[in-house]
């Protein structure tokens, strides 16, 4: 058996966390690319996008991330193209991702003042120029503490993905634990490196929350 | 000249029936101050008259053109009518500037440059030239309900319609703003205000009208109608009032 010293650990550990970025940084663009695409077409007239929409945000909602990843990982073998880990926790992270971030951008458009639609009519505006001009002007950044605050949520996410086979960090803290049997150092560290990463992220959050009470748009 | 005319028009939300035929007529250059109880219908008789609420029978004209579903675009409408609302409803990540030049140049496609001009006398007009880089949360509230005054007037309508500008704000402030009004009124500009000022009502608006459970109930010159009411309902209103 190989003898692993502390500085071994941390360093497997570290070079792990890598992944844990990369895989939160494809479920991030990715979600929020889908999650745009989401918003806008829950925001048509046309009824039935708003239905697929509400669905779809309704189904990645009310699903654990973790069933949604068996079901592509599992689900993709089962019908004869079975798909890596990698590919199947980006796709899960993505679709989970998106239909958060469709549900917090809506309410963020939502939560512009109808007041402004008013004035914006009442000076000729149609949709299009108001939307352009005034309303998502000030969705954005009411988007943004929630928005950053999320990705907090898609980090943790990614530990889900270490249960079908991807290494990232939760999964070489397992491995690392199965050579040296000492879950303490081992888990502790590995949520340390969690924590370095999400506590700046809550706290940025919290620092855009703020200013954007100051700015007088709360 | 008959600027603004309304023959007839009822409009209900689900059953209830929140104007019952209204019939007014406004002049060009006409200040016609509406007052009743709350829940008369003043406001929804304003959002008729720019389309902010559809009425569902009856005729509006405005300058000529009738107003119905579809008939006028935002774009005519803002030609037409321009409105002040009672929260001041200014865009509050835009300047003060950003905020009067923002329709003309989108909707109105006009010169940036004559565009900041128009910004700049509309802003002196209402006494705001100073504040032009201001942003609206940086006003108080007597100075936002000057600019909304001001975006409106960039437009260049012909009638400007009002509803309670002065009631969402501080005692002392509600003076400057009334002063504007003042000021506009005596230019020859129409206007149309819902107000609770019986004061302002009285000085300043050629006609009084007074609105009651749908209706209008009486109407008249402001001396005459605060001085001689002729109904039960608007003495009782005047005297809960003043
Ligand atoms: N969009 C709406 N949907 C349903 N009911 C409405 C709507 N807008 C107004 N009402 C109702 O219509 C009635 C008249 O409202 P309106 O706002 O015109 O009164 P008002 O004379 O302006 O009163 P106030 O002095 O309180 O502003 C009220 O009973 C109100 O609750
Ligand atoms: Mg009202």
């Amino acid at each position: 058996m190989i003898e692993f010293t502390f500085w071994d650990i941390l360093r497997n550990l570290l070079l792990a966390t890598r992944w844990t970025i990369v895989l939160s940084l494809i479920a991030f663009v990715g979600g929020a690319t889908v999650g745009l695409l989401l918003t806008f077409m829950r925001l048509s007239s046309n009824r039935w996008l708003q239905r697929l929409t509400s669905l779809y945000v309704d189904l990645f909602q009310g699903t654990p991330l973790l069933m949604q990843l068996f079901l592509i990982f599992f689900g993709a073998a089962a019908m004869g193209h079975p798909i890596s880990a990698w590919l199947a926790a980006s796709i899960a992270l993505t679709l989970f991702t998106s239909a958060f971030l469709c549900d917090i951008w809506r309410g963020c458009l939502e939560a512009v003042a109808k007041g402004q639609w008013h004035a914006s009519r009442v000076l000729g505006m149609n949709y299009f120029q108001t939307m352009r001009h005034v309303i998502l002007p000030q969705a954005l950044r009411l988007s943004i503490p929630p928005t950053v605050g999320f990705s907090v949520q898609v980090i943790k996410g990614t530990a889900l993905a270490s249960i079908i086979g991807f290494v990232e960090l939760t999964k070489a803290g397992t491995m690392l634990n199965n050579a040296t049997f000492e879950p303490f150092t081992i888990f502790a560290l590995v949520a340390l490196l969690y924590f370095a990463l999400c506590y700046p992220l809550s706290c940025y959050a919290r620092y855009l929350e703020k200013k954007l009470y100051d700015a007088g748009l709360r | 000249m008959t600027l603004v005319y309304v023959d007839n028009v009822h409009k209900a939300f689900g059953d209830l029936k929140v104007l019952k035929g209204i019939n007014l007529s406004v002049a060009q250059g006409e200040v016609v101050a509406i007052i009743g109880r709350s829940g008369s219908g003043k406001s929804t008789l304003l959002r008729c008259l720019n389309q902010l609420e559809k009425h569902d029978s009856g005729q509006i004209t405005i300058a000529d053109k009738q107003l119905d579903a579809a008939s006028m675009s935002p774009k005519e409408l803002s030609e037409n009518v321009g409105m002040v609302f009672q929260s001041f409803n200014l865009f509050p990540h835009k300047t003060v500037g950003e905020n009067v030049c923002l329709a003309p140049l989108v909707v109105r496609g006009e010169e940036k440059a004559e565009v900041e001009k128009v910004a700049r006398e509309v802003l002196e007009k209402v006494g705001l030239s100073d504040k032009y880089g201001a942003y609206p949360a940086q006003l108080s509230g007597g100075q936002q309900q000057r600019v909304a005054i001001a975006r409106a007037l960039a437009m260049r309508p012909k009638v400007m319609l009002c509803d309670e500008v002065t009631s969402a704000l501080d005692p002392e402030l509600v003076g400057e703003v009334l002063r504007v009004l003042e000021a506009l009124a005596a230019e020859g500009m129409t206007l149309i205000l819902v107000t609770h000022e019986m004061s302002f009502a009285r000085d300043v608006a050629d006609r009084v009208v007074f609105m009651h459970q749908g209706r209008i109930h009486e109407e008249g010159a402001p001396s005459e109608l605060f001085s001689n009411p002729q109904t039960p309902e608007l003495k009782q209103f005047i005297s809960a009032v003043l």
